[in-house]
């Protein structure tokens, strides 16, 4: 059982070293590209384990907390798209910031997050959850404000760090009274304090495991930036783009549905199939993933459009969840993470080659001037609006399907983001990639060097096969092989259907356009939702509690406490400094009186 | 004669003098010598302790006045330094007189 601790703590011991050794030396992103290597080794040594170890880290009264790793499929799986993304991630990296600054900080971030989400999935409490959940927390807001010199970046990272705050309060509750059903904080011994909490309660066990999940399901919101707290994905592209791929898009915000699926798995999912919660977990990913695409198909930023697909995608994840199919989420999870770090990765060569250009208006005609990233970009883009035979096309045909079979409305919807997604790609595709250079940067654009494509190739390999079921069976975290390779029903015509119908609308609309024809606001200016936050929340609750703060902090903190000590001490110096005269004989006669009474005491 | 009593009057007498004189008197100098009256108030008591407190043999108890010559010396040594410190004083503010010297006031 050391690997599984390595795997763990070796990423925090490089973060160590390159924050307080290594940091001058410029050697930190090699080290940290070296270590994440390493973890991915073992993350390959330790696939399809099932083990568990722990360690008592805290007891109060008899109330103990663990430190333990579980390996299973599940994690496994998981620890093969961590390490492997995060692998190829730290290599590209390596070209894309070859010229920042702060490149010790940058790899620093990277390793702490790699500690941070093995904690995540190897965990075998919630406890453990929770910590290592913030954690991520926390080097996300450092990496999202990695160029923290622009407000942008800085507003962003906190808005991050803000939003996920509010779902982990939740999250807390939900674990909390997990914690009070099932008398159980590891997974282990969860399931039979269940079932024991509903052999003694039945008449409330359902509502209350329901009050419980549904709180978890707040964590997940958060991180997996389910509406309303989806605000701060999009902004969290102002961080690097190899990071938005690793955190933003494949590892850190799948958490959110892997927890899902991790409670589901452990409580068994027998509690969950005619629980309130689960509906109201399915409307909510499968309304994430309409609004989202909606938006999507506005944006002019390439990352901007890429995080609302992303959004989009993990609707779909915890829709399947909340339809308790979870292995078709944790599946299209699994597809999804290889896909879009492509994307993501190829956005960022893009972006790296028009010179930090990110309006998709200000490029176009890339696919001649960077013929391998585009080819992969097309690969990725391909996966994403599930062209047959891709890898996207098989999860994304699970979901359709779980949702066919329990839930007809969830279904039609889903079939309309199956519309949108390949729309906005093709409209992204079509005026990034093809027709005309439309700006200078674009017109000086070249292929980027072999440290970024070999990353991109060898998604682009996983995003094609990574769906099969001789992949997916022995690499993704949870999959169940269909019957056949592709089941012709209602399901596949219909989704076959979407792809053409999104394909030609979205090719009909921009082929060779200059600038954008459609021009929808309300998509634009994402549903204002960000708006009513400032304009509202903001403003009056966030702005009169601050003023309320303030007048404590005025009067009682500043002007009772410390301001009334520091006066009280002052008063007292001005008293006593009239008696330092500073004159010789005042002090003489004091001595002499002071003789004297010396004396008188002592004599009579 | 006199007795031991009007001896410690009069050194009595002469160190009140003395402390009158460092309390009241604003020049230094004559500060430094009311303080050396109240030294010579001390050997007086000294002295006329030692002479009328004869020890069994009738010889005078000379400890005291063995004591009153190292008061002499140590006196005799102050006066170098403090003199000395009086001059330096003059030289570094061009005054002696102790209305002027109150850098020490809070």
């Amino acid at each position: 059982m050391t690997l599984p601790w390595l795997l763990l703590f070796l990423p925090l011991a490089i973060a160590a070293a390159n924050q307080l050794v290594l940091k001058k030396t410029g050697l930190a992103p090699l080290v940290s590209t070296a270590s994440t290597l390493a973890t991915f080794v073992i993350a390959v040594l330790l696939l399809g384990k099932n083990e568990t170890s722990h360690f008592n880290w805290a007891t109060i009264g008899d109330f103990s907390i663990n430190i333990g790793l579980k390996l299973d499929q599940l994690s496994t799986g998981m620890m093969i798209v961590v390490t492997g993304v995060g692998l190829l991630v730290h290599i590209f990296s390596l070209a894309y910031m070859k010229e920042d600054e702060a490149k010790a900080r940058y790899f620093t971030g990277l390793s702490l997050f790699m500690f941070s989400m093995t904690g995540i999935v190897l965990a075998d409490n919630f406890i453990m959850t929770f910590m290592f959940w913030e954690l991520v927390g926390l080097s996300s807001y450092l990496l999202i404000g990695h160029w923290y010199q622009k407000d942008s970046a800085a507003d962003a990272a906190k808005k991050a760090f803000l939003c996920n705050r509010v779902g982990d309060f939740g999250f807390m509750i939900g674990i909390l009274m997990l914690w009070g059903i099932t008398g159980h904080l590891a997974f282990d011994s969860m399931k039979g304090g269940l079932e024991s909490f509903i052999a003694a309660n039945p008449a409330i066990a359902g509502g209350v495991l329901s009050a419980a999940v549904l709180c978890i399901f707040c964590g997940a919101i958060g991180k997996s930036a389910q509406l309303p707290l989806h605000v701060w994905l999009p902004d969290a592209m102002e961080g690097p783009t190899p990071v938005s791929a690793l955190i933003h898009a494949a590892t850190m915000v799948a958490a959110g549905v892997y927890m899902l699926f991790r409670l589901q798995f452990t409580l068994g999912f027998e509690h969950f199939t005619a629980l309130q919660a689960s509906t109201v977990i399915a409307w909510t990913g499968c309304i994430t993933a309409l609004v989202a695409a909606l938006m999507a198909t506005q944006q002019d930023d390439i990352k901007k459009i890429l995080a609302y697909s992303t959004l989009s995608q993990l609707g779909y994840m915890v829709m399947a969840v909340g339809l308790v199919a979870g292995q078709a989420g944790m599946f299209h999870l699994f597809t999804h993470a290889w896909f879009k770090a492509l994307l993501f990765l190829g956005s960022g060569a893009v972006i790296y080659a028009c010179h930090h250009e990110q309006n998709i208006w200000k490029m176009g005609g890339l696919l001649k001037k960077m013929p391998l990233t585009g080819l992969t970009f097309a690969i990725g883009f391909a996966a994403l609006i599930a062209v047959p035979f891709t890898s996207g096309f098989f999860s994304k045909e699970q979901i359709l399907e779980a949702a066919h079979h329990q839930n007809p409305a969830l279904f039609w919807i889903a079939a309309l983001v199956a519309v949108l997604t390949p729309f906005y790609m093709t409209r992204l595709f079509v005026v990034a990639f093809l027709g005309k250079t439309k700006s200078e940067n674009a017109d000086h654009a070249h292929e980027v060097g072999p440290l970024m494509v070999g990353p991109l190739v060898i998604l682009a390999v996983l995003g094609l096969i990574a769906g099969f079921p001789f992949v997916a069976s022995k690499l993704s975290p949870a999959y169940v092989a269909p019957e056949h390779l592709i089941h012709f029903g209602t399901v596949t015509y219909v989704s076959i259907a979407a792809l053409v119908i999104g394909v030609i609308l979205g090719l009909v609309l921009y082929a060779g356009k200059e600038k954008d024809p459609v021009s929808i606001p309300l998509f634009k200016n994402r549903f204002y939702i960000d708006t009513i936050y400032d304009k509202g929340l903001v403003r009056y609750f966030q702005d009169a509690f601050a003023a309320i703060i303030a007048f404590f902090d005025e009067l009682l903190i500043n002007g009772l406490l410390v301001g009334g000590l520091s006066r009280a001490a002052e008063s007292f110096g001005n008293i006593f400094r009239k008696v330092q005269s500073g004159s010789l004989q005042g002090y003489a006669f004091c001595f002499g009186l002071g003789v004297l009474l010396v004396v008188y005491f002592t004599a009579f | 004669m006199a007795s031991l009593h009007d001896y410690l009057l009069v050194s009595g007498l002469l160190f009140a003098i003395g402390l009158a004189g460092v309390v009241v008197r604003r020049n230094i100098i004559i500060v430094f010598m009311c303080l050396e009256l109240m030294l010579s108030a001390a050997n007086l008591s000294l002295v006329a302790f030692s002479r009328f407190n004869p020890t069994p043999n009738g010889l005078p108890d000379y400890q005291g006045q063995m004591l009153v010559f190292f008061v002499i010396t140590v006196a005799a040594a102050e006066v170098a330094v403090g003199l000395a410190i009086i001059v330096a004083l003059y030289r570094a503010r061009q005054t002696i007189h102790t209305d002027e010297l109150t850098s020490l006031k809070g």
